[in-house]
This record gives C-alpha cells, sequence and structure tokens, in this order.
C-alpha cells in the first residue's frame, strides 16, 4: 500500500514536469496535495503516514540543499549541519533540558532563522572559494556542528543527545505519539517550501544565481552583488533544514549528534544527483526514490530474505547505494533522471 | 568623465601599464589601440575592478574608484563587454539583458519570496526594459533563445545589450569587432554611433583599424604598456611614432 | 616537559602517515585537478590488504629474524601494489571519462567512489574495528627520558624513505619529468608527446600504493584497523596537503607532519573530542585566508 503513494505522488510530479502548460501543471500538483491531505480519511494505516511524513522531511531537506547547490551552483556538504541546528534548536528550547517549553510553531520560525544566521555565518568565508574548496569546508562545518554538539555535554546531552522533547500542540491539542498531525505538518511546509522555490527561481534573485553558476566574473562586472547574492542562497537553504530539523526532532522526540553525519549530507546531495539538480520536481521524485529505497525497499527486502532463510541485512547497503547513484549518475547521465531543459543543454554540450 | 592619472600594472617582473594618464570626455568615443601585449585589457580590467592599479589614480566622475570591488563599480555606472565573450550560456537571450539590470532593481529579498505586487510590476518593467533593449541591438526575434545558441555575431551584440541594461555612463568595448565579417563590422559602427547617441560615453579596444578610425573622436596609442602618441584619428594615422610602433605588425 | 616531547614525539609518528596519504592527494590534485575523495579509503583498503596477506602467510603475532623481513616486505609491497590497482582502476572506470566535464562532477563521483568503498570494506571486514597484528617488535629507547618505540621508528623512516625516493624519481626520471610536465600544462606536455593517459595512470598508482604503505604502517602502530578509518584520515591527510600547498610534494610532507603535531597536541590539551574539530578549523582557515597553503604559490584567478 505504502508503495502506492509513493509511486502516484512520483508518476504525478513526473507528468507534472512534462506538461508544458504552467495551470495543468499546478493544477495537478493541486489534485495531488488535495489526495495527500484526504488519505488519512480513508486510510487508517498509522505507519503510512509514519514514513510520508519522514518522505515529507527528505523533500523538505532536499528542496533546501537545491537552493544553494541547483540554483546557486554552490556544493554544500554539510547541508545535515544546518538540520542538527533546527533539531536541536527545537531540543534544547522545548524539553526539560532546561527546562523551556517553547511551543513549537514559535520554534518553527526561531530555528529558521537560526539557520539561516548560520548559513550566513557559515557562508560568508567560503564566498572568495572556488567550487571544489568550497564544498570541502562545507563539509567541515558539516562535520564540526555535531562534533560540536557531541562535546558540549553540559547543554546538549553529549553523545546520548536529548530526550523525552515536548510534544507540539495544536489550539490546547497535543499532537502526542500520533503521526497524522506531524503529516499534516509537513504536507503544509512543502507546500510553502515549494511556494517559495518556485518564486525564488523566477525571480532577480534565482536569475542573479543562473548567472553566478554560469559565469561569476561577468555576473559581478553586471553589477550583480555576489555576495550577497550568495549569502541569501546559504541563508535561505539552512532555513528550510532548519524547519526540517524542528519537525524532525519533535517527530521523533530525540536528538542525538549521530542523525546529523557527513552520511545525511551525502544523502541529500545524492537526492539532488539522481533526480536532477536545479529542477524542482525533479529533487523531489528523487527524495522520495531515496526514502522509498531505504524506509521501505530495504527493510522489506530484509524481511524477504529472512523468509527464504537467508541471513542478509540489506540495511548495509545504504552507503553501496548513495555511492552508486553518484558515480552511475554523474556518470551516464549527469542531468539527473528528470532534469530542467536548461541544465541538461548545459551538461551535454560541456561533455561534448 | 573618466581620468586615469599615472597609473601603472606591474606582475612581479613585468610592467603591464606604466605611468599611463588618460581622459575621456563625457559623451565621446575613445579608442585605445596598439600591438598584442600593449597592456589594453590591463587598462580594461583595471577600471572595470578586476585588477588593482599598482600605482597611480583611477576617477570616474571625479570618484575614486581604483580598488572598489566590480559590482560596485559596475553599480556606478561602468559596463563592459568581454574579448572572449562571456554570456551566460544556458541563459535566455532576454534573462541575459535581465541580469544585466540586477542592480536597479529594488525587489528585496521578502519580494522574491512572496513576489509581491512591487516585484511583479518591477519584473514587468524589467522585461519591457530587456525587450526594447534586444531591440536596439537587432536581436528581437531571439528573447527566448539561450544566449549560446546565438550566431557569433548576435553574441557580441548580445553582450552589449546586457552591458547596456545596467544603465552605464561609460560602456567599455573590449574588441568587439573581432570575429565579425565586413558586413556585421558596418553595423556595429552603426550600434557604437547610436549607443552615443543615448547620451552614453563609448571607450573600445580595438584591432580592426578601418572600424576605430571610423568610429572614434580620439585615439590613444599604447606600446609595451606606455602611451606613445594621443589624438584624433587623422593626426594618429600621420604619427611617426605609430607608425614606427606598428612596422612589421599588420595594420590597415 | 615529559609530556610535552611524548606528544610530540606522537605527532611525528601520526604525521608520517598523514603525510604518506597526503602525497597522494597533492599529486593527483596537481596533475588532474581533483580532490580524490576516495583516497582515504584507498588507505584504509591497504590496511586491509595488508591484514589478509599476514593472515594468509598464517603470521598472528610479533615477528623475528627472518620471518620479520620477508612477511613484512611481502605484506608490504602486496598491500602497496593492490592498492596501486585499486587506485588505477577508479581513474579509469571513474574519473578518466569526467575529465573534461564540468568541475564538481568528478569531486562527486569521488564522493560516490568513497562511499561505494566503505561499504565493501564493511562487508569484507565487518562494522567493528579489526584487530590487526603486532608483527613488528616494539623495543624502545629512551630520548630525552622519553621512551620511543621501535614502531615509531619504522614508521616514519619508511615515510621518509617513501618521500625522498618519490623525490628523486620525480625529478630525475623520464616518466617523473612527464608527470611533472602534465601537471604544469596538460596541454602542452600532450603536444611534445607526453602520454597524458599513462602519465595520469601513474599518478594514480603511485598515490595509491603510498596510501597503501601508509595502511599498513597504521595497521602495525594502532594493531586495529576499520572500515571507516579512511573518511576522517583521509580529510586530514587532505588537509595536511592543503596546509603545505596542494600540488606542492614537498608541502604535503610538511603537512602532514604538521597535522600530525597539531591533532596530537590538540588531543593533548583539549580531549580526543576536540582534535577533529581543531583539525577542520585549520583546513576552513587555511582555504579561506590562505588557499595556496604555506609552500604553494599564490594563484591568480584567470579574467
Amino acid at each position: 500500500m505504502i508503495y502506492a503513494y509513493f509511486l502516484v505522488a512520483i508518476a504525478v510530479v513526473v507528468v507534472a514536469q512534462r506538461l508544458p502548460d504552467l495551470r495543468a501543471k499546478r493544477g495537478l500538483f493541486l489534485l495531488l496535495g488535495v489526495a495527500l491531505l484526504c488519505a488519512p480519511l480513508f486510510d487508517r494505516n498509522d505507519s503510512t503516514f509514519n514514513v510520508l511524513a519522514d518522505a515529507g522531511i527528505f523533500v523538505l531537506l532536499a528542496l533546501g540543499l537545491n537552493i544553494v547547490v541547483g540554483f546557486a551552483g554552490l556544493l554544500d556538504l554539510g547541508y545535515a549541519a544546518f538540520f542538527a541546528i533546527g533539531a536541536y534548536t527545537y531540543a534544547m528550547m522545548a524539553s526539560p533540558q532546561f527546562n523551556l517549553h517553547l511551543p513549537f510553531w514559535l520554534l518553527l520560525f526561531l530555528a529558521a532563522a537560526f539557520a539561516a544566521v548560520f548559513g550566513i555565518i557559515l557562508g560568508a568565508p567560503t564566498l572568495r572559494l572556488r567550487g571544489d574548496y568550497l564544498a570541502i569546508v562545507t563539509l567541515g562545518f558539516g562535520e564540526i556542528v555535531p562534533q560540536i554538539f557531541q562535546n558540549l555535554t553540559k547543554y546538549t546531552g553529549g553523545p546520548n543527545g536529548i530526550g523525552a522533547l515536548d510534544f507540539p500542540s495544536l489550539f490546547g491539542r497535543s499532537f502526542g505519539q500520533n503521526t497524522i498531525p506531524y503529516y499534516y505538518v509537513v504536507l503544509a511546509l512543502i507546500a510553502l517550501a515549494l511556494f517559495f522555490a518556485y518564486n525564488l527561481r523566477d525571480s532577480r534573485l534565482g536569475r542573479a544565481w543562473m548567472a553566478i553558476r554560469e559565469d561569476e566574473l561577468a555576473a559581478r562586472h553586471m553589477g550583480i552583488n555576489t555576495t550577497a547574492v550568495k549569502l541569501a542562497a546559504f541563508a535561505l537553504g539552512a532555513s528550510f533544514s532548519g524547519l526540517a530539523g524542528v519537525v524532525f526532532a519533535a517527530k521523533l522526540s530525540l536528538v542525538s549528534p549521530d542523525l546529523f553525519q557527513f552520511q545525511v549530507s551525502v544523502l541529500i546531495v545524492s537526492m539532488l544527483v539522481l533526480g536532477g539538480m536545479g529542477n524542482i520536481p525533479g529533487v523531489i521524485v528523487g527524495a522520495l526514490v531515496l526514502v522509498l529505497v531505504n524506509n521501505v525497499v530495504l527493510p522489506q527486502a530484509n524481511t524477504i530474505a529472512a523468509g527464504a532463510g537467508l541471513h542478509v541485512d540489506f540495511g548495509n547497503y545504504h552507503f553501496f547505494i548513495y555511492g552508486a547513484i553518484l558515480v552511475g549518475i554523474m556518470l551516464f547521465r549527469p542531468e539527473g533522471l528528470l532534469p530542467s531543459r536548461q541544465r541538461k543543454e548545459e551538461l551535454h554540450h560541456a561533455a561534448a | 568623465m573618466l581620468r586615469l592619472e599615472g597609473v601603472t600594472k606591474r606582475f612581479g617582473e613585468l610592467v603591464a601599464v606604466n605611468d599611463l594618464s588618460l581622459n575621456v570626455a563625457a559623451g565621446s568615443i575613445s579608442a585605445i589601440i596598439g600591438p598584442n601585449g600593449a597592456g589594453k585589457s590591463t587598462v580594461f580590467n583595471m577600471v572595470s575592478g578586476i585588477y588593482r592599479p599598482s600605482a597611480g589614480e583611477i576617477l570616474f566622475e571625479d570618484a575614486r574608484i581604483d580598488g572598489w570591488p566590480a559590482h560596485r563599480i559596475a553599480a556606478a555606472g561602468i559596463a563592459r563587454t568581454f574579448q572572449n565573450i562571456r554570456l551566460f550560456s544556458f541563459m535566455a537571450a532576454i534573462d541575459n539583458v535581465l541580469a544585466g539590470e540586477d542592480a536597479h532593481l529594488h525587489a528585496r529579498l521578502w519580494d522574491s519570496l512572496l513576489h509581491t505586487p512591487l516585484q511583479r510590476r518591477e519584473e514587468k518593467a524589467a522585461r519591457e526594459r530587456a525587450r526594447e533593449l534586444l531591440r536596439f541591438v537587432g536581436l528581437e526575434g531571439v528573447a527566448e533563445t539561450y544566449a549560446r545558441n546565438l550566431p557569433y555575431g548576435s553574441q557580441r551584440r548580445l553582450e552589449i545589450a546586457r552591458a547596456l541594461a545596467s544603465r552605464p555612463k561609460l560602456l567599455l568595448l573590449d574588441e568587439p569587432a573581432a570575429g565579425m565579417n565586413p558586413r556585421e563590422k558596418g553595423e556595429l559602427a552603426d550600434l557604437v554611433a547610436a549607443i552615443r547617441e543615448r547620451g552614453i560615453t563609448v571607450l573600445l579596444i580595438e584591432h580592426d583599424m578601418g572600424l576605430v578610425m571610423r568610429v572614434s573622436d580620439e585615439i590613444t596609442v599604447l606600446d609595451y604598456g606606455e602611451k606613445i602618441a594621443h589624438g584624433t584619428p587623422a593626426e594618429i594615422r600621420n604619427d611617426p611614432r605609430v607608425i614606427a610602433a606598428y612596422l612589421g605588425t599588420a595594420v590597415a | 616537559m615529559h609530556e610535552f616531547l611524548a606528544q610530540l614525539f606522537n605527532g611525528i609518528a601520526l604525521g608520517g602517515i598523514y603525510a604518506l596519504i597526503a602525497l597522494g592527494y597533492t599529486m593527483v590534485y596537481g596533475i588532474i585537478g581533483l580532490i580524490n575523495f576516495a583516497h582515504g579509503d584507498v588507505y584504509t583498503l591497504g590496511s586491509f590488504f595488508a591484514l589478509t596477506i599476514l593472515t594468509a602467510l598464517g603470521v598472528s603475532g610479533e615477528l623475528h629474524g627472518v620471518a620479520l623481513v620477508v612477511d613484512v616486505a611481502i605484506a608490504l609491497i602486496g598491500a602497496a601494489l593492490l592498492c596501486g590497482i585499486v587506485g588505477v582502476l577508479i581513474e579509469r572506470l571513474a574519473y578518466r571519462r569526467l575529465r573534461n566535464a564540468p568541475r564538481l562532477a568528478p569531486l562527486i563521483t569521488a564522493i560516490g567512489i568513497s562511499f561505494i568503498l566503505e561499504n565493501v570494506m564493511q562487508i569484507w571486514k565487518g562494522p567493528a574495528p579489526v584487530p590487526f597484528p603486532a608483527v613488528v617488535p616494539n623495543p624502545s629507547v629512551m630520548i630525552a627520558g622519553v621512551a620511543v618505540g621501535a614502531q615509531q621508528f619504522l614508521l616514519v623512516g619508511l615515510a621518509v624513505v617513501m618521500m625522498v625516493a618519490l623525490q628523486l624519481f620525480i625529478h630525475n626520471t623520464r616518466l617523473g619529468r612527464a608527470m611533472r610536465a602534465t601537471a604544469e600544462d596538460r596541454d602542452a606536455a600532450q603536444l611534445m608527446g607526453i602520454n597524458i593517459n599513462k602519465t595520469i595512470m601513474l599518478t594514480f598508482l603511485i598515490g595509491s600504493a603510498l596510501a597503501g604503505v601508509a595502511g599498513f604502517v597504521s595497521g602495525v602502530y594502532y594493531q586495529s584497523t576499520w572500515f571507516f578509518n579512511g573518511f576522517g584520515a583521509g580529510l586530514k591527510a587532505f588537509t595536511a596537503a592543503v596546509l603545505g600547498g596542494i600540488g606542492n610534494i614537498a608541502g604535503a610532507m610538511l603537512g602532514g607532519f604538521l597535522i600530525g603535531i597539531i591533532e596530537s597536541f590538540a588531543t593533548w590539551k583539549f580531549g580526543g573530542q576536540w582534535s577533529n574539530v581543531t583539525v577542520f578549523a585549520i583546513l576552513i582557515l587555511v582555504l579561506v585566508f590562505r588557499p595556496s597553503g604555506l609552500l604553494g604559490e599564490a594563484v591568480y584567478e584567470r579574467a
């Protein structure tokens, strides 16, 4: 059953991508949105919506990283750091840790703002760097941030992290252990993220990002303030990640530093690479496919293997899958599975 | 309008430009010529902010601009094209021009995020201006074509349109006629004249003497980083030092 | 003072390992401008190969006399050779096609290769650290009151010998000159009749073989190895290469020893949990403020 959700969602996004008419495209997205909104009325399977909410968190992360990597062309290998900052913001301010119990909704805003500020702080020193050095510096930041969360035991609970986080509540009713409210929050945030992402793409800022991706020096000579534009990309990308972090932490009711390791950053990059960097429908599909594989296909493969008397843990093959995606796509279809027209031409001409 | 005073640029041992003083009058079309390696491009790169002079001052409308970042110089009213065309290859022609308008747009982050009425209005007006500029350079028919898919001559003209979009007072053209056929060169001469009609001062580097002599009011000749002559086309044509400098090099 | 010296000697030993790995980063970056992210994992692979060879030879503990020399030589050369082959294969299968692709494509591919190698090693020897036999006896000498083990000497000695050999090779042989010429200007080298593909392959062969050597000595030194070691060690060795001036072989050695010493002191002064933070902070600071490193020349962006 869970497959149906993923496959329908992927199919709708793929079809929408191919529709030339903007209105029809929007209509199709809207239809999918309504269907997802109504789904819990007909489907009482909690675990389905648990998986879907997790998938949604990754869609959110992919949309955010896409702003930095896809739109502005800045390879960020430490994106999980902002996810961590969002999650720890919630964990420290809505838990017994400091006996602060700020409301979830306020913390969504706060975490987005914190993450954005850190995006600027971490982004600022990298502005003059060439692409590959920038990637390594962001990787360094990505390693440092969870390590610091781990080391500052007094404030962050150290390696064990912080548990027993508050359940969010709306109109006085707590979400509790129920997954459906998280599912709705995630849907709403994705809608918001899509609205922002499309608006940004079709704005002055989106154009400037494209220009610096194509030729930074020429962009500067056209009067584009490349510093401000890059920082905006870091800040906005980070804020999406901060939002995702809050929901992630609240839903899990737990944070610990090992949840935000390098692998998470690479996982999100893999989603972008698989789907097609820079293309919004593409990265959504990339995120959905990888979550489907990680959270549904591999565990089921384990069960099937166990049923056949085999003791294989397919959960051990995550690295291999990300690695194979990165290598395979880069070698054979660098524009990803669902690219924008622009990326496709760009990469095919570059290869020629 | 643009004044260089004793500008020198050294790269290690090499003196690319030596103690150059230059004055570009507002409303004029001026040219810098000289053999390859004379330091012409270095002058452009200093004026537009890629290099910082080793010594001397660059003044634009009485403000000292040497040392300013490139985008600030562009915003102050100096636009340029590049010898080896540097368009945004995989952006439509009109988006290239729109990117040139960026410094004059007012939409803030918030406007871009929300597509506020201000943003919509501004974007519409910017698009209008971009179309007008494409028409001005004769590219109205290819607004949606990717820059890299345009023929060479059109790419040069698109680069000029993009530069004009930043509403310059001074336009620097770096070998605009390179690779053009005689008909295209003729059109280019008309375009340069039309740009001046718009009240924009033009400073160009060019190897094509026919074009330079035809469009320029004043010509500066560089050789080995030094100014060896300055004057009207007629004066330059008869200057013995210029003839000597060009001896042995192909010149019309 | 005693502790200071002890940490210094530790750091030098650690630095020998980083220096050997850093050479591979710096050579590959110098020649094709790629941060070969998988290089750290080739290093881990080296310790796995050495372990497998030692196990096949029936070695499980300290060796003496002829057996010590012969078995160590077989394991060392075997690990280096196998790593060299793996490095060449990676270049041939993954990087060569992307030589003219946009700059980030090969980097992303390299990260992919790194993940694949880590996973393969994890399945091969399991997710937990694996014990490595202490094949080399470790009698210690007192230097200024600090005990320094034979293994530390071996490690540093081996690293220095390798580096000197590499320098001699690069400066005094035809192939070495071809490597330098290719790093300087690939197109010009090609016009001068240098076989670019062969030269790049040779670079990967040598760099990866050195990582294999590093893998072996680190196994002996720490008496354990782990599939994920290469990630952190690789990043630190890359930091070393950048600190020394990427593309610069002497710089990689200097950077390697410096990073080893810095890490050792950071562990001593701030505790082990801060050593990574310290090293990565150095990486960031160097890249941001002096990307050309200590021995590199300033690189101008071409207009």
